[in-house]
């Protein structure tokens, strides 16, 4: 079974979109989203919610009134800033509180004990596309990393449980905490950029990051054409660092259409009764045939990308290994 | 007065309106950047400020002293992110696990545990023309941006430049980074797209600024590409759309290059002033910019 994870560094360069197409594309796979932030895949897969789970993480530190002297101790022990003194008694603020524990430990008389909260829920659903693994972090939540890894670990038990031979994973923005959880261990990080300053710059950090973690990474410019120089200069830097850039989706208005229908790029509606096969083969709305086609440019580019990267997927596991 | 821009979803044009609303207000009132965006920062990128001063951030983890250590096992009790591990032949630190909460070091009943910086990142200050400017980059491999976000903060004094605005370009999500990021703010302006993307991630970012109490408007960007859900969402929360800027492929190449856009396109500037009007007036600052605060006001 091999892990793919699609990240980008910068947000908005077409990741989900790109997810959700692979979607479309592949044939025996689970899907996760993983972007536990602010997920997004389940817009283009309308999935079919199957379970729903509470994820309970972050702790928090409560004070029993009652059992307060006042002393203080509490607050001066918190790093975090989260424990204010007022009129002499401590104001816990629930926001800045990392559930660390320590000042339910350092208080003397046991007045400070931690609960457990709510962080946000985890789901299984199905899609038209296959089984699907997506989390909600509540805002203002810490320990997404933790649920990213729940999001990981729930997906790759489907995956063996079904002997579906791969997953596919919508990643988080940026190289941070949630990043670090989703790039464990995957069997290729495909990094989805566009040829802007900003996507160049965080391309380059996130590619620093895959090194870090010794994963196997390779590149794909969305909106090639917006800025020609960009682009080459990402191909420069690539060839530069021996990274393949395994495609080049051109800017299609069609991309944004599709994420407004709610549809993977790759699929397209008729006249609103559904699907229809590209080779217009008269399939039925609703057919167990997932490979729906439509001939955008965009789309087209995007097949070619993912024929390219499942070589690389199960080529690089066979070489590498 | 502190002014963050954030948005649930990446790449909606963020930073592209942090960054033309402190080119468009500089020179009229005293503007201090902050890219708390530490992860990716790219506000440099349109800004090139001439760094002045750069700082290391660290972050407190345990060492332990093994000749001490009796292998209690109270350091890994305490430890609530199993950053600290006890065998009873030796006691492992997991630096990259440390919130650096200073639990272990303060409950080890040996007093074995020392703490010793470790580094996730640097702050760097400078000046891009007349704007004050400042940015923290996180180092790669470290999970923590928070810590960071909040050094970054720590550079502005206060609420910023007397008379003055602070402007965070804030990352993007909901969690805690953000949090760190707008904070404290006076108003949040929240950079959406017309689609069922931009919908969906403005109704989380909505979720945190109400959580946080920070009040908000809508900045609706790349607009007449999408839908016009978000309009009517706003509309139907209450929530003043601040300014729509159309779709326009000219800008998306000028973001493209690191170009800016209030120099190439004069509208937009007269856009971005009005939009700081908005806030300004919502917020009790007075009309040629100049922020009264509350506080003064009562005096
Ligand atoms: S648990 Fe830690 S962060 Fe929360 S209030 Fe107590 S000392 Fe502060
Ligand atoms: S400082 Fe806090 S987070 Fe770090 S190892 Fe010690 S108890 Fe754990």
């Amino acid at each position: 079974m091999k892990e793919l994870l699609v990240i980008s560094g910068k947000g908005g360069t077409g990741k989900t979109s790109v997810v959700a197409s692979f979607a479309a594309l592949a044939d025996s796979k689970v899907l996760a989203d993983c972007d536990v932030d602010a997920a997004d895949l389940h817009l283009l897969l309308s999935p079919e919610e199957l379970e729903s789970h509470e994820f309970i993480a972050s702790r928090l530190a409560t004070l029993d009134e009652e059992k307060c002297i006042g002393c203080g101790r509490c607050s001066e022990a918190c790093r975090f800033g989260a424990i204010a003194m007022a009129d002499g008694y401590p104001v816990i603020d629930p926001i800045s509180c990392e559930g660390c524990t320590v000042c339910s430990h350092i208080c003397p008389e046991g007045a400070i004990t931690m609960v457990d909260a709510i962080s946000g829920h985890w789901f299984v659903s199905d899609t038209r596309f296959g089984p699907m693994v997506h989390a909600k972090l509540k805002a203002a939540e810490e320990n997404s990393g933790k649920l990213v890894s729940q999001v990981r670990r729930k997906a790759r038990e489907i995956a063996e449980r079904q002997g579906l031979e791969c997953i596919i994973t919508d990643g988080p923005p940026g190289v941070g905490c949630p990043v670090i959880s989703s790039i464990s261990g995957v069997d290729l990080a495909l990094i989805v950029t566009e040829p802007t300053v900003a996507g160049v710059h965080d391309m380059e950090r996130v590619l620093d990051l895959t090194r870090h973690f010794d994963v196997n990474a390779a590149v794909c410019i969305n909106k090639c054409d917006l800025d020609e120089g960009n682009t080459e200069r990402i191909e420069d830097y690539c060839c530069a660092e021996e990274i393949e850039v395994v495609g080049k989706i051109p800017f299609d208005e069609e991309m944004v259409k599709a994420v407004v229908r709610g549809e993977p790029p790759v699929a397209r509606v008729s006249g609103g009764h559904g699907y229809v096969e590209g080779f217009g083969s008269g399939h039925e709305a609703g057919s167990a045939d997932s490979r729906k086609c439509s001939d955008g440019k965009a789309a087209q580019a995007i097949r070619r990308l993912w024929d390219r990267v499942q070589d690389r997927l199960w080529q690089d596991a066979d070489s590498g290994e | 007065m502190i002014i963050s821009i954030a948005s649930g979803k990446g790449g909606t044009g963020k930073t592209t309106v942090a960054v033309n609303l402190a080119l468009a207000l500089e020179g009229a009132i005293p503007i201090h950047f902050l890219d708390c965006d530490v992860e990716e920062p790219n506000a440099h990128l349109f800004l090139h400020p001439e760094i002045e001063h750069s700082e290391k951030v660290n972050l407190p983890v345990p060492v332990v002293d093994e000749s001490k250590c009796d292998g209690c096992g109270k350091c890994a009790e305490v430890c609530a992110f199993n950053a600290i591990l006890a065998f009873k032949s030796q006691t492992i630190v997991l630096p990259e696990l440390c919130h650096g909460c200073g639990g272990c070091t303060l409950l080890c009943p040996r007093g074995a545990i020392t703490e010793s910086p470790k580094e996730i990142g640097e702050v760097e200050t400078g000046r891009a023309g007349k704007i004050k400017f400042s940015h923290g980059r996180l180092k790669i491999g470290s999970a923590l941006a928070p810590p960071l976000v909040n050094a970054v903060r720590r550079t502005a004094d206060g609420r910023g430049p007397d008379g003055g605005l602070v402007i965070v370009d804030a990352p993007p999500g909901t969690s805690c980074p953000v949090v760190a990021s707008i904070k404290g703010s006076d108003y949040c302006v929240l950079v959406t797209e017309p689609t069922p993307f931009g919908l969906n991630d403005l109704m989380l970012a909505v979720d945190l600024v109400r959580e946080l109490d920070i009040p908000c408007g809508v900045v609706i960007n790349r607009a007449g590409l999408g839908d016009d859900t978000v309009s009517s969402f706003c509309s139907g929360e209450g929530i003043p759309v601040l300014l729509e800027i159309p779709y326009d492929r000219k800008y998306a190449e000028c973001y493209a290059r690191g170009g800016r856009l209030v120099e190439d396109f004069p509208k937009l500037r007269d856009a971005l002033c009005g939009l700081w009007r908005k806030i300004a007036e919502s917020s009790g600052a007075d009309r040629d910019g100049m922020v009264r605060r509350r506080e003064m006001a009562e005096i």
